[in-house]
């Protein structure tokens, strides 16, 4: 079992925030990336869209499947990763920092204290 | 249910492979190198791909080649002692049972390799199809199957087997000797490239399984998953059972018409596939690509559809039956049963890719040709 850096927080769909001055950034765990394998594409919302907490807000693919994002709190996209339209296999090599998928400002700060801290997070991916 | 293991499933583990349910059996679909690497080491240099999960029988007896005759679409009971066939299994109405192939051993003996979901049910398809014609045994249980594959294969396998394969033809088979174990070596594969399959007892498995990835590792060589098996044949165009090929669909209709011998001959199914190629016909899997630049890759299920129909009407005029990034070819490819008006290559088609329309090229021939030597 990989250990998930205690800085982060979490959702129960496996990904992955981390919080930087008034906005979140998104992208999806280490466990989610074995799950997922080689990805071959991330389809992404533009700057400036507003995402809905548990609605989808892009899709990843790998060589054998596709999976859906879905957003972790609602709010205005601020900025997304350039590098992940060339680079898609960034998500695998170094999902915490060059693999990032979006920074969003959330709307509602109480849905930032339902995210999962990451023993939280551990327990959910260990009942697996 | 526990999952079935094959005699590698310990290498596997150690291997740190990523295991997963394939049809009631704990396989790789990918080891640590992950399967772009684990493709492009096949298109390469060499891959080592567990399919013991594959199901094998022997079929004998005074008149098997009355047997054999009546159950495959392609010319196996008349072929030379040696030559592995491929072959389609027909219902009456044409559907297909499953595609395998048969190995002529004698006049009086055929070995058959057939689909890991379908070994069941084609074992009871030849009980029930051959009568009293052959005996039928299942050595399913007992046979491992390693396949090897790849540009370096050939004669990476050729020293192991003390140069005795190198210069086999392909689609024939041997007897031959690796790491001390007495397998069965055929000249096939699927994934495209040049290489061997070879059926061993479930014994012998780990020690031959060894000796080939331990030479296959200074050559570049890796342990492929299943999701590279999956890659590599589809940019091969070799069709899958239950995606390209089933029940609903004829072999003719699945552009295996080169597996279906007609002339003079009388099989369960060619009345059918007789009339269907009379009549000529409606619907034709097709290979089509996705340029890379749309960012969307076509996946088994999606619609091909026609938006200009009239309103009220289905713009529904296909189904994809097998898509997927391309990793030795730029772009996304895939498999698609469409009507035959739209079958020919340079035929602009649209795919639903989760409610996008995204316009696909037909192509004809495999997605990736291994250069010729």
């Amino acid at each position: 079992m990989s250990s998930f850096p205690t800085e982060l927080k979490y959702t129960h769909d496996h990904e992955w925030l981390r919080p930087q001055g008034t906005s979140w950034r998104v992208g999806i765990t280490q466990f989610a990336v074995d799950q997922l394998g080689d990805i071959t594409l991330v389809d992404l919302p533009k700057e400036g869209d507003l995402v809905t907490k548990g609605q989808r807000f892009g899709t990843v693919e790998s060589v054998k499947s596709v999976s859906d994002l879905y957003a972790p709190v609602s709010g205005r996209v601020l900025a997304v990763n350039p590098s992940l339209k060339d680079s898609p296999e960034l998500v695998n090599s170094d999902p915490y920092t060059q693999g990032w998928m979006i920074d969003v400002e959330p709307a509602e700060k109480a849905e930032i204290d339902e995210l999962l801290a990451a023993d939280a997070y551990t327990a959910h991916v260990a009942a697996q | 249910m526990e999952r079935r293991r094959t005699p590698l499933w310990d290498l596997h583990r150690q291997l740190g492979a990523r295991l997963i349910d394939f049809g009631g059996w704990d396989m790789p679909v990918s080891y640590p190198a992950g399967t772009i690497k684990e493709h492009k080491a096949v298109r390469e240099a060499v891959g080592l791909f567990d399919v013991s999960h594959m199901g094998e029988a022997y079929l004998r007896g005074p008149r098997v080649r009355e047997a054999v005759e009546r159950l495959t679409t392609n010319a196996v009971a008349s072929a030379p002692v040696g030559k592995a066939v491929y072959t389609l299994l027909c219902r009456p109405n044409g559907g297909v049972v499953d595609d395998c192939i048969f190995y002529k051993k004698s006049d009086e003996e055929f070995f058959v390799i057939v689909n890991a979901s379908n070994t069941a049910k084609d074992l009871e398809w030849f009980r029930e199809n051959t009568h009293s014609l052959c005996d039928v045994e299942d050595v399913s249980d007992r046979t491992a199957l390693i396949a090897v594959q790849g540009p370096k294969a050939v004669a990476m396998v050729d020293k192991l087997a003390g140069g005795a394969l190198a210069a086999m033809p392909s689609f024939t088979f041997t007897d031959a000797t690796i790491a001390g174990a007495t397998c069965l070596v055929a000249r096939t594969g699927y994934t495209g490239e040049d290489g061997f399959e070879i059926a061993l007892p479930n014994d012998d498995a780990p020690r031959v399984w060894s000796a080939l990835l331990e030479a296959a590792t200074p050559l570049g060589g890796l342990a492929i998953g299943l999701g590279a098996r999956d890659s590599l044949r589809l940019e091969s165009k070799l069709p899958l059972y239950g995606n390209d090929l089933d029940d609903d669909h004829s072999p003719l209709e699945a552009g295996l018409g080169w597996a279906v011998k007609l002339d003079g001959r009388d099989f369960i199914g060619s009345d059918a596939l007789r009339a269907q190629k009379a009549a000529g016909l409606t619907r034709q899997l097709a290979g089509f690509t996705i340029a890379a630049d749309l960012r969307a890759i076509p996946r088994h299920g999606y619609a091909v559809v026609d938006r200009a129909v009239a309103a009220g009407e289905s713009p529904v005029i296909g189904t994809v039956t097998s898509g997927g990034p391309g990793i030795s070819v730029p772009g996304a490819i895939g498999l698609a049963y469409v009507p035959v008006g739209k079958a020919a290559a340079g035929t602009n088609l649209v795919i639903d890719c989760r409610g996008k329309d995204i316009p696909a090229t037909v192509v004809s021939g495999k997605f990736y040709k291994r250069a010729s030597k």
